[in-house]
């Protein structure tokens, strides 16, 4: 019962779990997910904190990769343990069902850490920085192969090139009826508008199923 | 909405558990999603290992695995093996996120759209 037989875990300040502002009600029953994927830098953290209603927490996983001196025949001191972190933040949408909203690095090696981080998602948004297009090619040809529905919002950075949209669909390769969209990832009308447009998305994919074989 | 939510949350015991053949053979983590919630259902006792009384004292109300990997620092891995430990208790209990590989339901869409409208 008492905190400080568990310091060697958790540390000596033993967290206290969510502030009271932060508790969910009793009723809620389910919670649904989005997750936003992108390059470094991107605007991931600062989009989950816009729309969050709880300060945007953090989750780890820890990934082991074999260390670079391969010559070294001590197995366990070969591998080195990575920590990656993934941000996250909450929004209540009514007293019974909450969305959580997942920012995620864009290099695939990372989506493993986290099982069914994409499965179970409702879809996700992709944002991309005009200065670095490439980071989002790789991207949205992963989740096209995972069949996970997606839009793509164009980050307004300042000193970015501004392109028109179809020049930006063409040079991504991006079918039309993928949902496209300006964002400023700080402001939270911006934020919300851009999850909209993919539930309205997800939504139209509904009505009209797509074609599959 | 009641309805499809009974629904989701119906069939979960079965797969409560899986059991990781690559770790150590007692090495039991509980099958949850990220966004799973738990909610206790016991007090710490005095014999509870510190790890399962935390949870236990932060899921009063319903929290997500992904909080409770938070704000306990622990990695989620780590989590699911304090939760199936949990469950084999009783000590906890979970409300499944929705079924993935599915397309959600109008209705469900319909929620997410209302309830962001409010924001
Ligand atoms: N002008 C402008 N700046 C932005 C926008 N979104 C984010 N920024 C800034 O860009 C920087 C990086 O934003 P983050 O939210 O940390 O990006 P991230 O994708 O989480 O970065 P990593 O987690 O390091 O990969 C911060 O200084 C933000 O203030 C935007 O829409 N417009
Ligand atoms: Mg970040």
């Amino acid at each position: 019962m008492d905190y400080r037989s568990s310091e060697a875990l958790l540390g000596p300040e033993p967290p206290a779990g969510p502030r009271g502002e932060d508790v969910l009600p009793p009723s809620v029953s389910a919670a649904v997910k989005v997750v936003i994927v992108g390059g470094f830098g991107v605007g991931k953290t600062t989009m989950v904190g816009s729309v969050s209603e709880i300060r945007p927490l953090t989750t780890e996983e820890t990934m082991t990769r074999a260390g670079v001196g391969i010559d070294d025949l001590a197995g366990v001191e070969g591998k080195t343990e990575t920590t990656v972190a993934m941000d996250f933040g909450r929004i209540s949408l009514n007293d019974r069902l909450v969305l959580y909203l997942f920012g995620t690095p864009g290099q695939e090696r990372f989506w493993f850490l986290w099982d069914g981080l994409f499965e179970g998602a409702l879809g996700a948004v992709v944002l991309i920085d005009t200065r670095r297009l490439e980071v989002g090619f790789d991207v949205i040809g992963r989740l096209e192969e995972r069949a996970v529905p997606f839009v793509v919002a164009v980050n307004a950075f300042p000193d970015a090139p501004v392109h028109p949209m179809a020049e930006l669909r063409a040079a991504m390769d991006l079918p039309d009826s993928v949902p496209m969209i300006d964002c400023d990832a700080r402001d939270r009308g911006s934020s919300r508008d851009t999850l909209l447009t993919l539930v309205r998305y997800l939504r139209s994919l509904i009505a009209v199923p797509p074609e599959t074989p | 909405m009641s309805e499809p939510r009974r629904r989701w949350a119906e069939g979960v015991p079965d797969r409560l558990y899986t059991v990781t053949e690559d770790r150590a053979p007692t090495t039991e983590r509980a099958y949850v999603d990220l966004v799973t919630l738990v909610v206790a259902r016991a007090e710490p006792e005095a014999g509870t290992r510190p790890e399962c009384a935390a949870v236990l004292r932060m899921c009063q109300f319903p929290l997500s695995v992904a909080e409770i990997s938070a704000y306990l620092a622990l990695p989620v891995s780590a989590v699911t093996v304090v939760l199936a430990e949990l469950l084999r208790n009783h000590q906890v209990e979970t409300r499944a996120p929705i079924p993935a590989a599915e397309l959600p339901d109008p209705e469900l869409l319909q929620a997410v759209m209302h309830g962001l409208q409010k924001l």
